[in-house]
């Protein structure tokens, strides 16, 4: 079973074996609005957990993007590059950032499952 | 005689200029003061400014009328002596076309206009850009190009961090090839010394090791005038995993293959010979070419092309996310103002010439050379080039009695060393010329062979293989302005679509868009300051030496420090440089620790970049409610910090407009944990002639006498950021290997010595023509006018930050987003809507996300006032018509803004308010209307489908069906 987990600075991950998918929430997508290019690491890439791993633009904003759980990349979502709007309309699906294998998927255990991240975003407002 | 009699030095207008400069009359200042509840310009400025800092002017010349000022000028300019220029090194004569001269060049249409962040109305400005940027991409063979930098040298250093930030190599080494201009490998060391990279020198040929290194750093052709074939080098590079960058020129490209096309990864270099004078040194827009897949690397500017809401194309500046006012710390850069109005004339100059000419100038240019070169050979001088395009270099016994016969008939030739001469031709050499050069080598009367002799055998040296076979300036714009009346025509067009200050009010916040007075203009073109060579001998500069003089005189006064150095070509690379002081001075004091700056979340994204390049490491001070420096967390900062506190960069009067109570504290503090205080002298027309940053704690202060000292801001630069040091700085200030002494510097920063000296002339007649009384008095009518349009519009809009008293400085905030909650109406909307009523906005969301920053100078009258804040407040109206529900949020004039002719003349009009309203909101545009030249533009649109050259003309077609 995947479990899907996230940060407080809004990227998801959903795990799934040693494998995680990695991107931003529904809620970062807006606060950003139109997303006109995302950049994502390389395949191959060591990550630490925390550590910057990408960079996701609007018009007038870049924001980094951190890794979730510590691995190696095995796979940037080659459809972003085209088509950078998918992180739009589907942020939480179609519009993930990469892949990881992770070194120790034990470390999902301390992100927030849906329910605390709603939680959390209503704090926010 | 009637007893109203007025002597003579009455009647002789001293201050006449000052009257000129300055927009409110006496009348209006006293009426406006009421408004204040005021009655003196004294009390206002005792009650703006604290008494801490207030201080006697130290500049206290009178001021001198235009007439008189214009004479002096002439008598500066008639102390220069223009000779013939064959120096070369990336600087060479030309000529400007005179439909640009007049009509760009010396048009204030053209050079009051400010950077293109209000797209709709800039479109005239940005196509010229997007000339310029096919221009440079057509030439160099690359495939996107930006919209200028700050001069080749610096062209270069960019270059060398962009190969570091892309290249995957693990070596911090970059190799500088002999063959470059040896202004560009200073800049190029001083810029990569602060970032620890390591320069390696040497021949590329020869000691190039590419495995060794992240990058290299070639010229075409070679300084010495080669023209070699590089591509090995090239691909010896990207076989090691190096990237390579080629300082290029752009004439030698109409006929040698260009570096696109033998695997360049980066080419920059100066477009000055596109018809932009020699002006001492500058200023001339760099260009600066990569790759595609390396643009989101590109330092600068981008014109990119994208739609606006009727699906027409539309301009903009593209990328921004790159760039220090968004990315700060992370930038690309730390670029700001660039070279806009010198790319302009650049890119214009290729549209009028085309491909034909500009090829028919290259041939002509290289045809002399060869010519040249096939004399002096049957003179028996030696040319030690086998190949070149322009550039000779010749071996002689005895180089000092050449250069004595060559200054004797009028003409510089390049002193290379004891026994080497370089010549450079250009588009200006005459057959006399080439036979005059002659003479001067073979040291007789006469050659005994003419031009004409020695044409018809003339051979190019240029082997095959490096002779260009591809075409350039293809699109239409380059083929259809190449006669006069044509090119006049489409200047007028092109000007005509945009907003500059001649035609309103640019009130933007932090940007000092001030009167640019004719008379400083003047100087400017004439050629005893437009024609000197930057590395001209400096006995032949005699009037630029006095000027330059007496303005870094002028501006110690003014800002109470001990020198100044012209050097900078804008406010970032004055930045650059002052923190490059710091830095020495700490070592130099033994702590070689000191990396740590300090930069308030407020201050200006050129700061934190700045301080990146330098090699410190920024950490951010939080500010207070009141917009302030938050002084605990200052100290905090400063305690946590204090043995490696490197500076502090405060802008004062602050980003917000305020003039900050504790300034003296704040530098006080900094100074006790050995910090040395920055000044980013940005917000310095609030002060001049009331207080002197040297004196209340600044250690070094960038100034922009783009802002302050009226130069104009050339639609996003020419600019200059001179910085003034305190005494125990000076020895740190930028140098340059023309310039003697001065061992400690930290090397130079620009190309040149004085950097811009072409255009130190309006700020040394700017200060001339007002003298201490009048540019104190300059001062108080800045801060009147802000006080008076925060005063008018508090009822309208919250204003975000007074300080003292409840006055703001020089500029005011004016905060709109409770209007987005109440009637989704955001910042842009106001700033569009504005275009409608014939102005550009204020500063839009900065310092503060969702406010406009207003910031009037003391050159707006106040009948401009008046009709800036009756249209805000007519704006405001409007929002509440959205509030009450008359106007949906979806469809108001705020979101359609701005309007255009097409939405007035469309058959069908299903808005919920008039075609009047939407035009012609206010009565007074029935007399005086700008018509906005495109609906909204599609930022997004362009961002995802980035185009950055002249796109097909049936794009236009298809958009207008
Ligand atoms: C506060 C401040 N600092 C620095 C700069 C940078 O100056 P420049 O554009 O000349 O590089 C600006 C320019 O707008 C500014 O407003």
């Amino acid at each position: 079973m995947a479990t899907q987990r996230y940060t407080k600075e809004h990227e998801w991950v959903r795990v799934d074996g040693d494998t995680a998918t990695v991107g931003i929430t529904d809620y970062a997508q807006e606060q950003l609005g139109d997303i006109v290019y995302v950049d994502l690491p390389d395949q191959g890439a060591a990550l630490e957990k925390g550590a910057e791993a990408a960079v996701v633009e609007s018009v007038k904003a870049a924001n980094e993007v951190y890794a979730p759980m510590s691995g190696e990349v095995t796979e940037a979502n080659p459809a972003l590059a085209d088509d950078p709007a998918k992180v739009n309309g589907d942020a939480e699906g179609e519009g993930w950032f990469f892949r990881l294998k992770v070194s120790d998927p034990g470390e999902a255990d301390d992100l927030m499952d849906g329910d605390a991240y709603k939680e959390y975003l209503a704090g926010l407002d | 005689m009637a007893k109203d009699r007025r002597p003579l030095s009455e009647l002789e207008q001293s201050t006449d200029f000052v009257r000129r400069h300055i927009g409110p009359g006496e009348a209006d200042i006293a009426a406006m003061l009421g408004v204040l509840g005021m009655k003196t310009l004294d009390e206002l400025v005792e009650k703006a400014v604290p008494p801490a800092i207030l201080a006697q002017p130290a500049y206290a010349e009178e001021g001198r009328d235009e007439a008189r000022v214009l004479a002096d000028a002439r008598a500066l300019a008639a102390r220069n002596t223009v000779f013939k220029s064959m120096i070369g090194m990336g600087y060479y004569d030309c000529l400007t076309p005179p439909v640009i001269l007049r009509n760009v060049f010396e048009n204030p249409g053209w050079y009051t206009a400010y950077t293109p962040y209000q797209p709709e109305i800039s479109q005239g400005r940005l196509e010229a850009l997007l000339a310029f940027q096919t221009m440079v991409t057509d030439l160099t063979g690359m495939e996107i190009a930006n919209a200028s930098l700050l001069d080749e040298a610096s062209a270069a250093a960019e270059a060398m961090a962009m190969c570091r930030r892309i290249s995957k190599s693990g070596s911090n080494a970059f190799f500088v090839s002999r063959d470059c201009h040896p202004q560009t490998m200073d800049v190029v060391r001083t810029r990569a010394e602060p970032l620890g990279i390591e320069i390696v020198e040497g021949n590329h040929e020869t000691d190039l090791d590419p495995a060794a290194v992240f990058g290299v750093l070639l010229q075409y052709p070679a300084t010495g005038g080669e023209v070699v074939d590089l591509a090995a080098t090239v691909e010896a590079a990207h076989q090691a995993g190096a990237l390579v960058a080629v300082a290029a020129d752009l004439l030698a490209l109409a006929l040698l293959t260009p570096p696109g096309e033998w695997g360049a990864d980066i080419v920059v270099g100066n477009s000055q010979r596109f018809g932009v004078p020699l002006g001492f040194g500058g200023p001339h827009a760099a260009f600066f070419a990569t790759r595609d897949e390396h643009k989101r690397q590109m330092p600068g500017r981008i014109v990119g092309v994208s739609v606006d809401k009727r699906g027409r194309p539309a301009l903009r500046l593209a990328l921004q996310t790159r760039e220090q006012h968004i990315r700060r710390d992370k930038a690309t850069s730390n670029i700001c103002t660039a070279q806009v109005l010198l790319a302009v004339m650049a890119g214009l100059y290729a549209v009028y010439h085309g491909q034909p000419r500009i090829r028919a100038i290259a041939e002509r240019v290289h045809r002399v050379a060869t010519i040249l070169a096939d004399g002096l050979r049957r003179l028996d001088v030696t040319v030690a080039n086998a190949t070149w395009f322009d550039t000779l270099t010749v071996e002689v016994g005895d180089a000092a009695a050449v250069h004595g016969r060559a200054r004797e008939a009028g003409v510089n030739l390049r002193e290379v060393d004891g026994s080497t001469i370089g010549i450079s031709l250009d588009e200006t050499t005459t057959r006399a010329d080439v036979e005059n050069l002659w003479r001067i080598f073979a040291g007789a009367d006469e050659a005994g062979f003419s031009v004409d002799d020695l044409d018809a055998e003339a051979a190019s040296p240029v082997p095959d293989g490096l002779r260009r076979t591809t075409e350039f300036l293809t699109h239409p714009v380059f083929r259809r302005y190449h006669s006069e009346t044509e090119m006049l025509r489409y200047l007028r067009r092109l000007q005509e679509k945009d907003v500059a200050l001649d035609r309103s009010m640019i009130p933007l916040g932090s940007c000092t868009m001030k009167l640019n007075a004719t008379t400083e203009m003047l100087p400017v073109t004439w050629p005893e300051f437009a024609a000197l060579h930057p590395f001209a001998p400096l006995d032949q500069a005699a009037g630029y030496m006095r000027l330059i003089r007496g303005l870094e005189d002028m501006l110690c006064r003014i800002t109470g420090f001990a020198a100044v150095s012209l050097q900078p070509n804008a406010g970032s690379q004055g930045e650059f440089a002052g923190l490059l002081a710091i830095r020495r001075y700490h070592r130099s004091q033994g702590s070689t620790d000191r990396h740590v700056c300090l930069i308030p979340s407020s201050a200006h994204g050129t700061n934190p970049a700045s301080a990146i390049l330098a090699g410190l490491e920024v950490v951010v001070v939080a500010c207070d409610e009141g917009g302030n420096i938050d002084i605990a967390d200052l100290v905090a900062k400063a305690e946590a910090h204090s043995d490696t506190l490197a500076a502090l960069m405060v802008t004062y009067p602050s980003t917000h407009g305020v003039f900050e109570e504790a300034i003296v504290e704040i530098c006080e503090i900094v100074h006790r944990h050995g910090g040395q205080v920055y000044f980013d002298g940005a917000n310095l027309n609030a002060m001049v002639g009331v207080a002197r940053p040297g004196e209340f704690g600044a250690d070094v202060a960038h100034l922009n006498l783009h802002k302050t000292f009226s130069i104009p801001h050339g639609g996003g630069g020419p600019g200059i950021g001179p910085i003034g040091v305190a005494r125990h700085l000076a020895p740190f200030l930028p140098t340059h290997r023309n310039l003697p002494g001065a061992e400690d510097g930290i090397g130079a920063v620009a190309g040149a010595p004085w950097g811009s000296a072409g255009v130190l002339a309006i700020s040394w007649a700017y200060i001339a023509l007002m003298g201490g009384d009048g540019l104190k008095r300059a001062t108080e009518i800045a801060i009147l006018n802000a006080n008076y349009i925060a005063k008018r519009l508090a009822p309208h809009y919250p204003v975000l930050y007074t300080g003292p008293g409840g006055l703001v400085a020089h500029e005011c905030i004016i905060d709109l987003r409770a209007l987005e909650k109440s009637a989704g109406v955001t910042v842009d909307d106001v700033a569009k809507r504005l275009m409608d009523y014939g102005f550009h906005a204020p500063t839009m969301s900065w310092p503060v996300a969702g406010t406009l920053m207003i910031e009037p100078t003391e050159s707006e009258s106040r009948q401009e006032l008046d009709r800036f804040c009756e249209a805000m407040i007519a704006i405001r109206r409007e929002i509440g018509q959205i509030e009450d529900g008359e106007f949906g949020r979806e469809d108001n004039p705020l979101v359609n803004a701005p309007h255009t002719l097409d939405d007035l003349i469309a058959e069908e009009w299903t808005r919920p308010y008039g075609r009047g309203v939407a035009a012609f909101p206010v009565k007074s545009l029935r007399d005086e209307k700008y018509w906005p030249p495109v609906n909204r533009i599609d930022q997004v649109y362009g961002d995802r489908n980035l185009v950055c050259a002249c796109p097909p003309l049936d794009a236009y077609e298809e958009a207008a069906e």
